[in-house]
């Protein structure tokens, strides 16, 4: 008998991210051998209603562009404003505008790390991501009212202001998070389940990356040493100390690693800010008016990856184009080279990796090529990629009993 | 290190760069004529490691633009080649073969602008629908809403 080709359609909607995707896994028995993407089923034309908004209403719609790292976007957008205007805003308002990026980046990993646990079947990794995901959102509530969609950025600063009083609670809440990414990191670093499921697969070299574009952690932990925080200094990012985290081996397990490590940095970069804020006090705004003609580009290390807007401004208070580049654009494609060549229980953790959320696990269907029946649903591919870390388990557990007890 | 960049630039492919414009120690804005783009782009992308971070297609006044974003990390400087299209029949060569991670962002101009990328390898939709009109284009400044829409505009 012929080899069949069996096509997967994972998708097309994710029903908690904003980008609604469609990967068509094209397999040869367990084996994926192609991968098709497309995207577009829920585009929203944000940068043609941009051009219809003013430059302080912009930070607000693109603030919605993206739930998790939701000051992302408004983040570079309003420095694409300042750099049409060549404005400098207020140290403070630098601060707590990096204060911001960088707490966004500690909810944001925590999340994905949260929802890759639970795809591999490690629900308890998933509970206690988000249990310690939680206080940071308490945080973000303290300081800005909001949990998400914080409407902090505005052109030419920021829209609040923190109190001195609150430092010492955000400190507080900021250093009781070390000791659970640490245990985090020791046990990714020592979990065989884990690192039987995570290590070299999915690998991306790094070549892969630098052809595709790919971004954010998805290229370090290839070893393209990226990160426009170093390499384009913008916000208070050139005045505190933090590495840039960059592994080489480009599979599951080096992303996970270079996630839970940026924590523990942007950890030290929230609490270097903290100290900042008590001692600067120039104001938050630089009361920015006129926008005049030209052009300006605001770039901003999102969880993700490097986020891009331009503006061209003919000098009334509309921008004349508004583009948004975000990083998922770029990481997407590079599951193209990804995927292929392992099974599809790794697809789920594999497609899961750059970090979009993947959800449509719930809508997947498998449908064979020739009849056209379904044969498997959604929950079967979580169940696949869940026995598989099981069977491990039971391979493991004289090790596991060790390591645990 | 950039103005070195923009200096070799400038004695490698001479008449091919037209204008050159330092909007800030960081921006730098590169006209070039559009026969010699995908040379110019790949020697950024390939002899000195730029990154090719996105590309903004503009329907303006005096015609159809598109800004090529490049990033030259190691100088801390966004180099952006612009080219300037006939906007009536806006018509550039495809750089996807050369540099891949064009691919999608030029299918994207494809269709909301409707700038023709001659040799491009996977002309498909990619953000509108399979049945949009091939010649309507969202994001032109003359769009008009083939369903019969108001624009948004009350």
């Amino acid at each position: 008998m012929a080899k069949s080709r069996t096509i997967i359609p994972i998708g097309p909607y994710h029903p908690l991210q904003e980008e609604p995707e469609f990967f068509k896994l094209h397999v040869e028995g367990e084996k994926v051998v192609e991968l098709e993407i497309e995207i577009g089923y829920n585009h929203r034309g944000i940068e043609k209603l941009a051009e219809g908004l003013s430059y302080d209403q912009i930070p607000f719609l693109v603030e919605r562009i993206c739930g998790i790292c939701s000051s992302s976007h408004p983040f570079a957008g309003v420095m694409a404003t300042e750099d049409v205007a060549g404005v400098e805003i207020p140290e403070r308002a630098k601060y707590i505008r990096t204060f911001i990026g960088e707490l966004e980046r500690i909810h944001s990993h925590l999340l994905w790390l949260g929802l890759a646990g639970h795809f591999l079947g490690y629900n308890t990794v998933w509970m206690w991501a988000w249990k310690y995901r939680e206080p940071v959102l308490d945080l973000f509530e303290l300081l800005t009212g909001n949990r998400n969609h914080y409407g902090m950025m505005k052109p030419g600063g920021v829209r609040r202001d923190f109190a001195d009083e609150d430092i010492a609670a955000v400190v507080r809440v900021l250093d009781s998070l070390v000791k659970p990414t640490v245990m985090f990191k020791n046990v990714a670093l020592s979990d065989p389940v884990l690192q039987a499921r995570t290590k070299n697969v999915g690998k991306l070299s790094k070549q892969d990356c630098i052809d595709l574009g790919a971004l954010g952690p998805t290229a370090r932990a290839s070893g393209v040493d990226i990160d426009v925080r170093r390499d384009h200094p913008y916000a208070a990012y050139g005045k505190v100390k933090f590495n840039v985290i960059a592994t080489a081996n480009g599979d599951i397990f080096d992303k996970l690693v270079v996630r839970v490590l940026e924590i523990l940095e942007s950890i030290e970069i929230c609490k270097q800010c903290c100290r900042k804020l008590l001692e600067v006090k120039d104001g938050i705004d630089a009361n920015l008016t006129d926008i005049p003609p030209g052009e300006g580009i605001g770039v901003h290390e999102a969880p993700r990856g490097e986020v891009i807007h331009y503006t061209r401004s003919d000098g009334s208070n509309r921008p004349v184009r508004y583009k948004i580049r975000a990083p998922s654009y770029m990481n997407v494609p590079t599951n193209k080279r990804a995927v292929v060549g392992y099974t599809v229980s790794d697809a789920a953790i594999t497609l899961a990796a750059i970090d979009p959320c993947y959800c449509c696990t719930e809508r997947t269907v498998v449908v064979e090529a020739s009849s056209g029946k379904p044969v498997m649903t959604g929950k079967d591919l979580l169940r696949l990629s869940r026995e598989k870390t099981e069977k491990l388990m039971g391979k493991y557990t004289s090790r596991m009993d060790k390591l645990w007890i | 290190m950039a103005d070195e960049v923009v200096q070799g630039l400038k004695t490698r492919f001479g008449a091919a760069i037209i204008e050159v414009y330092d909007k800030s120690p960081s921006r730098t804005y590169i006209t070039v004529d559009p026969k010699g783009l995908p040379d110019v782009a790949e020697y950024l992308y390939k002899e000195l490691g730029c990154r090719f971070s996105i590309a903004t297609g503009m329907h303006m006044v005096g015609g159809m633009e598109i800004l090529y974003h490049f990033a030259l990390d190691k100088a801390h400087r966004f180099l952006n080649l612009r080219v300037i299209l006939d906007p009536d029949k806006p018509s550039i060569e495809s750089i996807a073969a050369r540099i891949p991670a064009t691919e999608w962002i030029e299918r994207e101009m494809q269709e909301l602008l409707g700038i023709e990328f001659r040799n491009h390898p996977d002309m498909r939709h990619l953000l509108l629908s399979d049945d949009w009109p091939t010649d309507n284009h969202p994001l032109r400044k003359d769009w008009k809403d083939w369903r019969g829409g108001d624009n948004g505009q009350k």
